[in-house]
C-alpha cells in the first residue's frame, strides 16, 4: 500500500516537472529504476521499445507499464492518472489567462534556460539505457563490451540519421532489432 | 452530457490512432477537434499546442485538457484527458500481460537485447534533433553538459535540475533571451 502510494507521487512529480514532450519523462523513469526496485534498467529499455511501438503519448505508455509491472492494472491505472494530475491542474489555471500565460516574461525566460538544460536530461537518461544495451556483467572493462551491439549500435546510429531514412517509423527500427537479435543470439 | 461523451470519445480516437504522441498527434488533432468536431479553429489549437508544450507534463494531454476544458469546463477537462489516456492504458496492459508470459524464451530475450541496442539509437537520434533546435550558444553547451553531468554521473534527480534552471531564469531575468 505504501509502495503504490509512494509511486503515485513519484509519477505525480514526472508528471509536474517532465518539461518539452517526447522523451522527458525518461530522465525521471531512469531515476526512479535507479532508486526503487521496481523494475531493472533492462527492463526499462523494453518499456521504451514498447511504449515507442504502441500508439498514444510514449510519456503515458511508459507509466501504464511501469504501474502495472509493479501493481497490476490497479497500478497501471493509478501511476497514469498520477502522471496527468499535474496537467489537469496546471492546465486549467492557465486556460483562464491564456494570452497573458503565453506572453508572460518570466515563462519565455524559464523556457530559454530549460530547453538545452532539458536536451542534457534526455541525454544522461540515454546513456543509462546504452550501458545496460551495450555493456555486460564482467571482470574488466574491455570484457564487459557486447561487441555485436556495439556494431548494431554504429550501425542504427548512422541508419537513424541517414537523410533518406528520416521518414521511416521508430517501429521499423525496433523490428530490425528484434530480427538481429535473434540472429546473432545477443 | 452528451458533449461530456463526445470529449471523451474523440479523444479515445486521437490516443488510439498516433503513435509516439508530440507532433505526431498534431494532424489527428486538427482531423478530429478542429475539421470534423469544430471545438477551435486551426489557430486556437496550434496556441494549446504551443502553450502544451511550455508546461509541464505530456503535451498530448495538455492539449486535451485544454480543448476539454474549453470546451466543458473542469468536467471536459477531465472528460478528454481520461479519453487521451484510456487507450494506452488497455494495449499496454494487454501488451504486458502477453510479455509476463514470453520473457523466459530464449528467443524472445534475445529479440529484446537488439531491440534494447535500437532504442539507444532511436533516443541518439532523439538527442540530435534536441541538440539542433535547443543547443545554440555557448552557456546551452555548458547548461546541456551540466545538467547531463549531475543526472548520470552524479545520480541528483531531475527534478532539481529543473527547479535550478528556473531559478537561473529568474535571476538572469531577460538576459537568458538575448545572451
Amino acid at each position: 500500500m505504501t509502495t503504490l502510494l509512494i509511486m503515485c507521487w513519484e509519477f505525480f512529480k514526472t508528471g509536474l516537472f517532465a518539461v518539452g514532450g517526447g522523451l522527458a519523462t525518461l530522465p525521471f523513469l531512469t531515476q526512479m529504476q535507479q532508486k526503487y526496485n521496481w523494475f531493472t534498467a533492462e527492463e526499462l529499455a523494453n518499456m521504451i521499445a514498447v511504449g515507442e511501438s504502441t500508439p498514444g503519448p510514449i510519456g503515458v505508455n511508459m507509466a501504464t507499464y511501469v504501474g502495472y509491472s509493479t501493481y497490476g492494472i490497479a497500478g497501471a491505472v493509478l501511476a497514469t492518472l498520477s502522471l496527468v494530475l499535474p496537467s489537469l491542474i496546471i492546465i486549467m489555471i492557465i486556460a483562464k489567462a491564456l494570452d497573458t500565460y503565453k506572453n508572460n516574461k518570466y515563462i519565455q525566460n524559464a523556457f530559454a534556460v530549460l530547453r538545452p538544460a532539458v536536451t542534457g536530461l534526455i541525454s544522461a537518461a540515454g546513456f543509462a539505457v546504452l550501458r545496460i544495451a551495450l555493456f555486460r556483467e564482467a571482470n574488466s572493462f574491455l570484457a564487459s563490451i557486447h561487441v555485436t551491439a556495439v556494431i548494431f549500435f554504429a550501425v542504427l546510429v548512422f541508419l537513424t540519421q541517414w537523410k533518406k531514412l528520416k521518414k521511416v517509423h521508430p517501429i521499423a527500427f525496433i523490428a530490425l532489432g528484434a530480427v538481429i537479435g535473434v540472429i546473432f543470439q545477443m | 452530457m452528451k458533449l461530456l461523451w463526445d470529449l471523451y470519445r474523440t479523444f479515445f480516437t486521437i490516443g488510439a490512432m498516433t503513435f509516439g504522441g508530440g507532433y505526431a498527434m498534431l494532424p489527428m488533432l486538427e482531423r478530429e477537434v478542429v475539421n470534423k468536431r469544430k471545438w477551435s479553429t486551426q489557430e486556437e489549437l496550434l496556441d494549446y499546442f504551443a502553450i502544451g508544450q511550455c508546461t509541464p507534463g505530456i503535451i498530448a494531454v495538455n492539449t486535451a485538457t485544454f480543448v476539454g476544458y474549453k470546451e466543458k469546463g473542469v468536467a471536459g477537462g477531465i472528460a478528454a484527458t481520461l479519453g487521451v489516456v484510456s487507450p494506452s492504458i488497455v494495449i499496454i496492459v494487454l501488451i504486458a500481460m502477453v510479455l509476463e508470459n514470453f520473457m523466459h524464451i530464449a528467443w524472445v530475450q534475445h529479440a529484446f537485447a537488439g531491440i534494447r541496442v535500437a532504442v539507444c539509437a532511436l533516443i541518439v537520434s532523439s538527442v540530435v534533433k534536441l541538440v539542433k533546435s535547443n543547443v545554440k550558444k555557448h552557456w546551452h553547451i555548458a547548461l546541456a553538459l551540466c545538467a547531463f553531468a549531475v543526472v548520470a554521473l552524479l545520480g541528483l534527480s531531475p527534478v532539481w535540475v529543473v527547479i535550478g534552471c528556473v531559478v537561473l531564469s529568474v535571476i538572469f531575468g531577460k538576459k537568458v533571451q538575448n545572451a
